[in-house]
C-alpha cells in the first residue's frame, strides 16, 4: 500500500491532479510498471509486431461489432436482409462492414503469424508455459467466435457451413445426437441456433477473449519477453537492476507498433477498399445468397481459416483408421520395448493401447475425424513439453529443424489448400499425409528435438544498431 | 535462416497460385465473356435501370434494393415515380416483385431469384458475377426440347425464356467437333444469326452490357464511392507510414 503522498499547492495543475489519481488509483504505477519501465529485449525483429496487431484487430472488431449490433437482427428471417441494410441504407454501413469481415480473416492472418513466432524461438518454453497456454485458449476462443460469427450473415454459406459443423458433434458416441440438438436448439440449423450464437458472438465469447488476453498480458509482463536470440535478458543488470539488453516499451516498442500499425493499416485498408471479397477467400461469393434449407449447395467449404483443420477432419476416412490403428500398436511396442519404467507401466501401455484400438474398431471413423480435428488444436497446448531442445531458437538450432518447421509450415498451407477444394482420392491421399506429418511433427517432438548438433546461443543477444 | 526463410516464401507462393484459381468448383456451361466495367457509365446505368425495371422485375425481385436509391445514377425522385415506379406506388420502397410466387413455381418450375446481389453471388472461378450475366445474357438458344422452348449455354436447361428475344432476335451456337483423349466432343465456336431482332448484335450486346452494369452496381451501391475514399485513406497512411517511420528511428537512433 502507498502512502498517501502530499506536494506543494504551487506545483502545475496537471501535477497535482495525477498526485490526486495516484493517491487513489496506481496510474502512474501501472503506467511504469507496464509500458515506461517494461523492459524488452532490444532485439526484436519483424515477427514481434504480431502481438500488438493482434491486440489493435480485436479492438477493431469490438468497435466496429458494436456498430454492427446496432442494426442488425438475429432473426432468421430479417438477418440476410438486415446485412444489407447496413451495406446500403446505414450511412457508411458498408466499411464498419467491411472492417468486421476484413478483420475476422486479418486476425488470423497476425495470430498466426504470431503464434509462428513464439514456435520458431521457443517463445512457449520455461518459464514462459502459461504465456503459451493462454494464448492457445484465446486461439481456441477466437475459433469459436469466428465460427459463430460467421452464421449471422444468414448466407448459404453460413448456414450450411454451420449444418455440416453442428453435424460433427452428433458423431460423438452416445451423447452425440442430444449435444448437435443441444448446440442448435432445433433439429435443423434454424432461428434458434441464430440466436444462440448470436448471443455467444457478441457477449459470452468476447468476455471469455478479453479475460485471456488480459492473462496473457499479465503473465508475458511477469516473465518479460523472450527474442529472437532465446537468452534471458535478465541475466546481465546493471547496478539499479535494469537488464542491460532491455529497453523501456514505452517509448521504444511503442514507437516501432506505430510503424507496424501503420504499415498493417495500409494492407488493411487496401483490402477493405479495393477487394472487401478478397477473391472469394474473405467474404464468399455464395454467402450472397440467402441461406435456403431445402437447397444445399454442391460444394460447402469453410472460410480460409478453418481449411487446414477441416482437411484434417476429412482425411480421417475407415481405410485411414487402419493406418492410424497401426501408428497406436507400433507406439505401444515401442513404449514396451524401448521406455525405461516399471513393469507395471508396460502393462498399463499394452492395455491402454488394445482399449484404443478397439475403440478405434468400433466407432465411425466420422468421430475420430472430430477427435484429429479438435485434437490438432489440443496439441498446441502441450507444446512446453513436447520440445526438448538444447536451446529455445531456431537460430542455434541444427540446419535440418530449420527444414522441419519449413516443411511443418507448407504442410499446413498445404493442408489448408485442399481443405478449399472439392475432395478427390489425389487429395484424400494428400491430405492425409498432411495430417499424418502434422501430429507425427508435435507427437514426435521430445525425440526429434533432441538430435542434432546445437550451436552455442551467445550469453547476450545480438544487436545491430538501427 | 534466411535461406529457409527464402525457400519457405517460395514454396507458398506456388500453393498460393495454384489456390488462385480454384477457391471455387468450376461451374457448368461455356467461358464466360468479360462484361465491360460500366459502373462510373451513369448514362448506362440509367439505361441499364430501364431495362431491368422493364424486363426483369416483372418475374424477379430485387428486394433489397429501394427504388430511390436510383438517385445516386443521375435520376431524379420525380424520374424515378414517373418512369420506373410499376410494381409499387412509394419510391421508399424495396423492389419487389408483382408475381404470385405459386404462380411462378407452376411455370418456371421455381421461385425466380432474387436480383439484388445476383452480380456478387455469380463470381466464381469462371471470373466475376458480372462476366457471367453478360455471358448468359447474349447465350441464348431455340431449343424444342425444354419446356420453354428456349435453353442457354452458360446455363444448361435454364428454367427461365429468353425474355429479350425481341431485341436479339433468334441465334444459334456452332460447335466444332474435336477430338479429346480419344473421346468426340462439341466446342462452343460461336453464334449465327437465324432471325433478325429489333437490335443489331452489336446493339445488343451493348445494351446488355449496360443492364449488367446496373445490376453490378446494384449488388453494391457504395462500391465507386467505396474506391473514391480508399484512394484517400491509403494516401493519408502513406503520409502517416513515412512520418512514423521517420519518428521509429529517431527514437532508435540512441539504441547502440
Amino acid at each position: 500500500m502507498a502512502e498517501f503522498k502530499e506536494i506543494s499547492p504551487d506545483a502545475p495543475a496537471a501535477t497535482r491532479l495525477m498526485n490526486w489519481v495516484d493517491n487513489r488509483f496506481p496510474a502512474s504505477k501501472l503506467f511504469k510498471e507496464h509500458m515506461s519501465e517494461y523492459y524488452a529485449p532490444k532485439n526484436f525483429n519483424f515477427w514481434y509486431v504480431f502481438g500488438s496487431l493482434a491486440l489493435l484487430v480485436l479492438v477493431i472488431q469490438i468497435v466496429t461489432g458494436i456498430f454492427l449490433t446496432m442494426h442488425y437482427k438475429p432473426d432468421a428471417a430479417l438477418a440476410f436482409g438486415s446485412v444489407e441494410y447496413i451495406m446500403r441504407d446505414v450511412p457508411w454501413g458498408w466499411l464498419i462492414r467491411y472492417m468486421h469481415s476484413t478483420g475476422a480473416s486479418a486476425f488470423f492472418v497476425v495470430v498466426y503469424l504470431h503464434m509462428f513466432r513464439g514456435l520458431i524461438y521457443g517463445s512457449y518454453r520455461k518459464p514462459r508455459e502459461l504465456i503459451w497456454i493462454f494464448g492457445c485458449a484465446i486461439f481456441l476462443a477466437l475459433m469459436a467466435e469466428a465460427f459463430m460469427g460467421y452464421l449471422l450473415p444468414w448466407g448459404q454459406m453460413s448456414y450450411w457451413g454451420a449444418q455440416v459443423i453442428v453435424n460433427l458433434f452428433a458423431a460423438i458416441p452416445f451423447i452425440g445426437p442430444d449435444l448437435a440438438l443441444l448446440i442448435r436448439g432445433d433439429y435443423v440449423v434454424g432461428d434458434a441456433t441464430l440466436n444462440r450464437f448470436f448471443a455467444f458472438h457478441v457477449i459470452a465469447v468476447p468476455l471469455v477473449l478479453l479475460g485471456l488476453v488480459v492473462a496473457h498480458i499479465i503473465a508475458l509482463h511477469e516473465v518479460g519477453s523472450n527474442n529472437p536470440d532465446g537468452v534471458e535478458i535478465k541475466k546481465h543488470k546493471d547496478a539499479s537492476g535494469k537488464p542491460l539488453d532491455g529497453i523501456p516499451f514505452h517509448p521504444y516498442y511503442t514507437v516501432h507498433d506505430i510503424f507496424a500499425v501503420s504499415v498493417f493499416l495500409m494492407i488493411f485498408s487496401a483490402i477493405i477498399f479495393f477487394a472487401p471479397e478478397a477473391g472469394g477467400y474473405f467474404l464468399e461469393y455464395n454467402n450472397f445468397i440467402p441461406a435456403d434449407p431445402l437447397k444445399t449447395p454442391l460444394h460447402i467449404a469453410p472460410v480460409w481459416y478453418f481449411t487446414p483443420y477441416y482437411s484434417m477432419l476429412r482425411a480421417i476416412t475407415s481405410q485411414m483408421m487402419y493406418a492410424l490403428i497401426a501408428c497406436v500398436l507400433l507406439g505401444a511396442v515401442l513404449g514396451v520395448l524401448k521406455a525405461k519404467i516399471a513393469g507395471l507401466f508396460k502393462a498399463i501401455i499394452v492395455g491402454a493401447a488394445v482399449v484404443l484400438v478397439a475403440a478405434m474398431l468400433m466407432i465411425d471413423a466420422k468421430f475420430w475425424g472430430v477427435v484429429v480435428m479438435g485434437g490438432a488444436v489440443i496439441i498446441l497446448f502441450f507444446l512446453p513439453w513436447l520440445d526438448n531442445s538444447e536451446v529455445k531458437s531456431i537460430r542455434y538450432r541444427p540446419d535440418w529443424h530449420k527444414y522441419m518447421y519449413a516443411i511443418f509450415v507448407l504442410n499446413f498451407v498445404v493442408l489448408g489448400y485442399l481443405g478449399i477444394k472439392p475432395p478427390s482420392l489425389i487429395n484424400e491421399r494428400v491430405s492425409q499425409i498432411g495430417t499424418l506429418f502434422y501430429f507425427g511433427f508435435f507427437l514426435l517432438m521430445p525425440w526429434w528435438s533432441r538430435l542434432g548438433t546445437f550451436k552455442t546461443p551467445p550469453d547476450r543477444v545480438t544487436f545491430a544498431a538501427h | 535462416m534466411m535461406k529457409t526463410f527464402k525457400q519457405l516464401a517460395l514454396g507458398l507462393v506456388a500453393v498460393l497460385a495454384l489456390a488462385g484459381n480454384v477457391a471455387h468448383a468450376a461451374s457448368e456451361g461455356i467461358a464466360w465473356d468479360k462484361a465491360p466495367n460500366k459502373t462510373n457509365d451513369l448514362g448506362a446505368l440509367q439505361n441499364g435501370a430501364k431495362l431491368f425495371v422493364n424486363y426483369c422485375l416483372n418475374c424477379h425481385s430485387a428486394a433489397f434494393m429501394r427504388y430511390n436509391r436510383l438517385q445516386d445514377i443521375g435520376l431524379t425522385e420525380q424520374q424515378i415515380k414517373d418512369n420506373l415506379l410499376f410494381a409499387s406506388d412509394k419510391v421508399g420502397e424495396a423492389m419487389k416483385v408483382a408475381m404470385d410466387p405459386k404462380q411462378a413455381k407452376e411455370w418456371f418450375g421455381g421461385n425466380p431469384p432474387d436480383l439484388t446481389l445476383v452480380a456478387r453471388s455469380r463470381a466464381g472461378a469462371g471470373g466475376a458475377g458480372a462476366d457471367y450475366l453478360y455471358t448468359f445474357l447474349r447465350s441464348y438458344y431455340r431449343d424444342e426440347t425444354t419446356a420453354t422452348g428456349w435453353n442457354n449455354l452458360a446455363f444448361p436447361n435454364v428454367g427461365m425464356p429468353h425474355v429479350l428475344w425481341e431485341m436479339s432476335g433468334e441465334r444459334k451456337p456452332l460447335f466444332d467437333e474435336k477430338e479429346e483423349r480419344g473421346h468426340k466432343v462439341q466446342v462452343f465456336k460461336g453464334w449465327q444469326q437465324v432471325t433478325p431482332g429489333t437490335m443489331s448484335p452489336l446493339q445488343y450486346d451493348q445494351a446488355m452490357a449496360d443492364l449488367v452494369g446496373y445490376m453490378q452496381w446494384m449488388g453494391e451501391p457504395a462500391q465507386n464511392t467505396r474506391v473514391r475514399v480508399g484512394v484517400w485513406v491509403l494516401l493519408f497512411l502513406l503520409m502517416f507510414t513515412f512520418i512514423a517511420w521517420r519518428l521509429n528511428a529517431s527514437f532508435w537512433k540512441d539504441i547502440k
